[in-house]
């Protein structure tokens, strides 16, 4: 059922100064056809933990625990962190893709759209004729929705929309299990941004790949996600199903997120935003990390870190989401009230 | 193709006013080589003779404006008048036997350079971090090091002390010039020190320029999702960073293979080659002035020609700068 298990992923970023955990302890797990979306502020290793699973940190950011472990469709699992280098070449892409932050720096500026679309199915599928090759690629680029002819183009002379779409195309050449997506759409405006999530929702019904969606836009993913994780200073801090999430958020964090922007239906309601910074993650604040800036922090929250649990007693949520909360709040099960 | 029309009457602009300048500088100084001819006679010359050099050296009373119109007459016939060093050998003879032992030399260096300079400053960037960093120190230093004294040391260590190579001229006395094998060997022998004087010299340039560009590059989005994409290493790295990474450094080797016909004087000087530099210094110290005229013309045009091949090989690997022409 799930395609992806990330379980107590740590990673480091080594300094001088000592080193600073951007992910600690994350365990997640993505279930085939999902869409699974990564909330959190700046900072808070959305991108660092998107990275690590596609195996994609570089010095001097490094993987210190934790397994990340694939399962292909037949059933067989593949350690990902343990990939050799060849088998994680042909791991990557064919199982698992990605489309970066910005399609404006994510393609190579000096080749035409097709011709990365072209060296992928190359690479991974040299049986391919160069004619098989070329249609392949006029196929995907329709499939997102760009004309044939746009083949010859260069990303320069594709608009920012057209770019990312093109983005989208490559991740779909050899059919992934998984797409990592790190805020595609975060460069673009808000008309073009609906029509991109729509396109990767109906890509999903169509092929059924799972989809690890990471934004600082909670309200986007509201929309786009079955799932949601959200992450604090290098931690989930809670996860659950978007309905849930917006409905009963239990970690305040959460609530806070959901209580920053403005709502267009209903009643009025104060706008509360969450007061304080991020922390300083080379020196976290001892427990909870959101302490400090938690409205309802407790004496024990400065003390004892909170894990990830589901619910009070082990029993699915009271509305049978299946959520877990990293809170000591009401005994573990976080907050208590509607958002 | 407008871009490429447009810059190219820039640069017949350009060259235009080279020559022009090429022509005037020498009017508005005073005196004129004829009389420092008749003075190195010490004034041992007949008035006819005077007059018949006036006439050689196409010195004559008539306005600016015509001298001007004669001038690019000449110019177009490719008449750049005579030498006083060699005299009468006429310029254009002096700058065509030496020329070829200069672009030869000076250029296949460059590009050995060139080559070499940027592949290892592609691996020294992919590879940071490893032992290949050692690298960066001495081509610092390298970088510092001004091409005579490589030349000094090179003609010391190898040329007197060992021995292995000849230290002057282009090819050996005992060699008659021709399309003979034992010609050429002679001249890839005497040219041996001087190109390695060049690349050593000017490879450190090439070296921490490619390097630091690609450096940058490697971190761009394009390249990670190179790597993502399971591509090869050695796609990665050359089809994605180094090719964009090249870019930038296309424009500093236009302008050094417009050097290339400046010479590198002093290298040239050093080891007595035969090329345009050694003629030049020998054009200034004989304050030969037509020589000098004809050499600083030349050396202007190469260098536009250069950077046009520079806009022609940016349009070539560059798409973006095709856009206009739409």
């Amino acid at each position: 059922m799930n395609v992806l298990e990330i379980r107590d992923l740590g990673v480091d970023y080594l300094s001088q100064t000592g080193a600073v955990h951007a992910v600690a302890d994350v365990s997640l797990d993505l279930r085939r056809g999902e869409i699974l979306g990564l909330a959190g502020e700046s900072g808070s290793g959305k991108s660092t933990l998107a990275n690590a699973v596609a195996r994609l940190l570089r010095p001097p950011a490094a993987i210190t625990s934790g397994s990340v472990v694939y399962h292909r469709q037949d059933g067989t699992a593949v350690d990902v962190l343990a990939l050799k280098r060849d088998e994680l070449r042909a791991f990557r892409w064919k199982e698992l893709a990605v489309v970066f932050q910005s399609a404006m720096n994510s393609l190579n500026p000096v080749s035409t759209v097709g011709a990365q679309i072209d060296d992928v199915l190359r690479i991974h599928a040299p049986k391919m004729s160069r004619k098989d090759r070329a249609e392949r690629a006029v196929e995907l680029l329709q499939r997102v929705g760009i004309s044939a002819d746009r083949r010859r183009s260069y990303p320069h002379e594709l608009s920012g929309g057209m770019r990312q779409r093109a983005a989208i195309a490559i991740a779909l050449a050899l059919n992934p299990e998984v797409i990592i997506m790190d805020e595609p759409t975060t460069a673009l405006d808000v008309v073009v941004q609906r029509d991109i999530l729509h396109e990767i929702r109906a890509l999903r019904e169509e092929y059924g790949f799972a989809v690890v969606f990471i934004t600082h836009d909670l309200s986007l993913l509201m929309e786009i996600s079955d799932r949601i994780a959200i992450m604090y200073a290098g931690r989930v801090v809670e996860t659950g199903t978007a309905e849930a999430l917006h409905r009963t958020p239990r970690h305040p964090y959460t609530l806070g997120l959901l209580r920053s922007f403005p709502r267009l239906h209903g009643p009025r309601e104060e706008l509360l935003g969450i007061p304080g910074t991020p922390p300083d993650l080379r020196s976290l604040p001892p427990g909870c990390a959101f302490h400090p800036r938690c409205g309802r922090a407790m004496e024990e929250c400065s003390t004892r870190l909170p894990l990830l649990t589901r619910g009070a007693d082990g029993a699915d949520g009271a509305d049978g989401s299946d959520g877990e909360v990293a809170c000591l709040l009401n005994g573990g099960r976080g907050v208590e009230e509607a958002s | 193709m407008r871009f490429l029309a447009r810059r190219l009457g820039f640069y017949l602009l350009t060259a235009w006013a080279a020559i022009t300048l090429n022509f005037l500088i020498p009017r508005l100084m005073p005196g004129d080589p004829v009389e420092l001819l008749v003075a190195r006679m010490k004034g041992n010359v007949e008035p006819e003779a005077i007059d018949a050099m006036r006439r050689a050296f196409g010195i004559s009373d008539a306005s600016l404006w015509q001298q001007y119109l004669d001038y690019l007459g000449n110019l177009a016939r490719g008449e750049l008048g005579r030498s006083i060093t060699f005299f009468p050998t006429e310029v254009s003879t002096v700058i065509a036997d030496s020329l070829p032992w200069t672009v030869a030399l000076v250029g296949v260096a460059t590009l050995i350079s060139y080559l070499i300079g940027t592949s290892l400053g592609v691996l020294m960037a992919w590879k940071r971090g490893t032992w290949l960093d050692g690298v960066l120190p001495a081509a610092t230093f390298m970088h510092a090091v001004p091409y005579f004294w490589v030349a000094l040391a090179l003609v010391f260590v190898f040329g007197v002390t060992l021995q292995w190579f000849p230290v002057s001229r282009a090819y050996g006395l005992d060699v008659m010039p021709g399309m003979t094998g034992e010609f050429a060997a002679s001249v890839l022998y005497h040219a041996a020190l001087p190109a390695i004087t060049i690349v050593i010299a000017s490879m450190a340039d090439r070296i921490l320029g490619m390097r630091n560009v690609m450096v940058t590059t490697l971190g761009e989005d394009y390249v990670v999702m190179a790597e993502a994409k399971g591509l090869t290493s050695r796609r990665v790295m050359w089809a994605y960073a180094a090719r964009n990474a090249i870019l930038p450094n296309i424009t500093s080797f236009a302008l050094s293979l417009g050097f290339v016909v400046g010479g590198s004087v002093l290298t040239e000087i050093v080891f007595s080659y035969p090329g345009i530099g050694s003629m030049l210094l020998k054009g200034v110290e004989n304050e030969d002035f037509p020589l000098m005229q004809g050499i600083f013309l030349v050396i202007s045009l190469a260098v536009l020609v250069a950077n046009f091949l520079a806009d022609l090989a940016y349009v070539v690997l560059d798409p973006r700068t095709r856009q206009e022409s739409e």
